[in-house]
């Protein structure tokens, strides 16, 4: 690199001259900019078995090879322009994903973005949620269930509730629950969904989802657990209050003696 | 014809350059496997890997690890590159290329003033800020803003603004830095150029027939390799920021130049050839 006749000593203060340095700070801040600024979408659908989104993002060569395997050209590659330029991701809408059970995007992947030997039903591309329940039909009482139907996992991921409908008296509400430890986010809800705009839609499982505390026990679930593990003898003994009245009267009888002419 | 002669090499790098973006679109759009994928990873024929090796070191270097067939694919182009002469990828493969030469063409027909000056080495520091950058942020830095990247997916998978790379290199090289993306910013070229330090195939430099008559400084996008005094000692281009492009060859008059393999590895070539 250093040029003829140039010492290794000359090349390295070459390189740490100011405008050197002040060149690459600044390219590298603007660099680290565009890079930032096109960051995960917030609304993304990521191709089944994708890894967290951090790991993702970092190892995803954008190589587009999951897009060209898929059979329904589910997937698209973000253009310039695009959050997460040349990632893969999918609009539920247009095109959703269908679950090959041989799941060729993820078998193309060579960077191991999308977890190897992913089985679809584990897959998580996203939670479908019900997102609009003023406008979505059976809600309003009527007997639409497009999107239980259309489900891959009908009766799993999408179940029907059933509750009375006052307005007739006679009738009953068809209520499509999705149930998240089975809907793999596929979108075939989203794409059915018979309303100019989907009232169910697929959302990133931080978006759709709230955790709860740590701190919380619910009796009804852990009432048993609970019982068997407390022992009143670990915490207090019986006898311990005896222990403090003793110390309190052998106190009170120091500050008399002080106190007593 | 006697065009395409004086310019075979030109010839054979568009056919080269626009054949690969065929085969990868032809994969992408027409399902045609025997070049899927794209310049970031890819596979022949559907089984053989093959990968930047410079996206899978900015991988690393957010500390995640690469797959056996990143791995494999990464070695396999490195190899490939290491035979062929690093910069083989510039002016053989990869679609900025003629982007580049555009600008060049341009750019001596209007002779603009005011250039930004700044120095080839420069490459070599992006190349290491990719990395750099790459640990901090925790994405492959380069490959996130790589107009490579952009111009190439967009092409082979469907057009969006990443096209507009062509007219932003375009006024980048012709108006505020000669040669700029390729000669003194593309930190893949820089990769490349280490590579191709040590590489196999490179222009071999018969001083004797040699006039000094200038043309080969002329016609080479990085001119800086073509030092006669070097030439002179040395009998071939040794630095590795030339691309292999053959110009030089095409150019001379007196046919001083001619492809041979690096004088150093002539007797290891052999002695593979033997056992």
């Amino acid at each position: 690199m250093s040029g003829p006749g140039l010492s290794r000593r000359e090349f390295f203060t070459n390189v740490f001259r100011g405008r050197n340095l002040a060149l690459a700070g600044t390219g590298g801040a603007v660099w680290a900019q565009l890079v930032e600024g096109q960051r995960s979408p917030i609304l993304r659908r990521r191709p089944p078995g994708a890894r967290a989104e951090p790991d993702f993002l970092a190892t995803c060569t954008k190589c587009g090879q999951c897009v060209e395997a898929c059979p329904y050209d589910t997937l698209e590659l973000a253009t310039f322009g695009e959050d997460g330029t040349g990632t893969p991701s999918f609009e539920p809408r247009k095109v959703p994903c269908h679950m090959c059970p041989d799941v060729p995007c993820v078998a193309a992947c060579p960077s191991g973005s999308l977890v190897p030997e992913t089985a679809i039903e584990d897959a998580r591309m996203g939670l479908a949620v019900l997102s609009d329940q003023e406008n979505c039909l059976a809600f309003k009482g009527l007997r639409c269930e497009v999107c239980y139907r259309a489900c891959p996992l009908m009766g799993k991921a999408i179940e029907l509730e059933f509750r009375p409908q006052e307005r007739t008296g006679k009738h009953a509400f068809f209520i499509p629950v999705v149930n998240s430890d089975a809907c793999t986010g596929c979108g075939m809800c989203e794409h059915s969904c018979v309303l100019e705009q989907a009232a169910i839609k697929v959302l990133p499982h931080e978006l759709a989802q709230g955790r709860l505390g740590s701190n919380y026990r619910f009796g009804w679930e852990e009432d048993p657990v609970i019982s068997k593990d407390f022992d009143p003898s670990d915490s207090v003994r019986p006898d311990a209050w005896q222990d403090n009245t003793s110390k309190v009267l052998e106190a009170l009888d120091g500050l008399e003696e002080t106190t007593t002419p | 014809m006697s065009w395409i002669l004086a310019h075979r090499y030109l010839v054979l790098r568009r056919l080269s350059q626009a054949g690969i973006l065929l085969l990868f679109w032809l994969g992408a759009q027409m399902h045609m496997g025997w070049l899927t994928g794209n310049l970031s990873s890819s596979r022949v024929l559907r089984t053989l890997p093959l990968s930047d090796p410079y996206a899978a070191l900015q991988v690393l270097a957010t500390g995640h690890p690469i797959t056996s067939t990143v791995l494999l694919g990464a070695v396999l182009v490195a190899v490939f590159y290491w035979m062929v002469g690093g910069r083989s990828f510039c002016s053989w493969v990869c679609p900025v290329n003629p982007v580049a030469d555009l600008g060049r063409v341009i750019k001596r027909r209007f002779r603009p003033q005011g250039q930004l000056p700044l120095e080839r080495q420069a490459r070599y520091g992006f190349m290491l800020l990719g990395l750099v950058l790459s640990g901090i942020l925790g994405v492959a830095a380069f490959e996130w803003i790589s107009p490579i990247g952009m111009l190439h997916r967009e092409v082979i998978f469907g057009a969006g603004l990443g096209l507009l790379v062509i007219p932003w290199i375009l006024l980048l090289d012709v108006f505020v830095l000669r040669h700029g993306w390729c000669g003194s910013l593309c930190p893949l070229g820089a990769f490349y150029a280490l590579i191709g330090q040590i590489s196999l195939l490179r222009p071999a430099f018969a001083a004797e027939r040699c006039d000094r008559c200038g043309d080969c400084v002329r016609v080479c996008p990085e001119p800086q390799v073509l030092h006669f005094d070097r030439l002179d000692v040395m009998g071939f281009v040794g630095a590795g920021e030339c691309t292999n492009c053959a110009r030089c060859i095409e150019v001379c008059t007196r046919d001083a130049f001619s492809f041979d393999v690096r004088p150093g590895y002539s007797g290891v070539e052999t002695a593979t050839t033997e056992s």
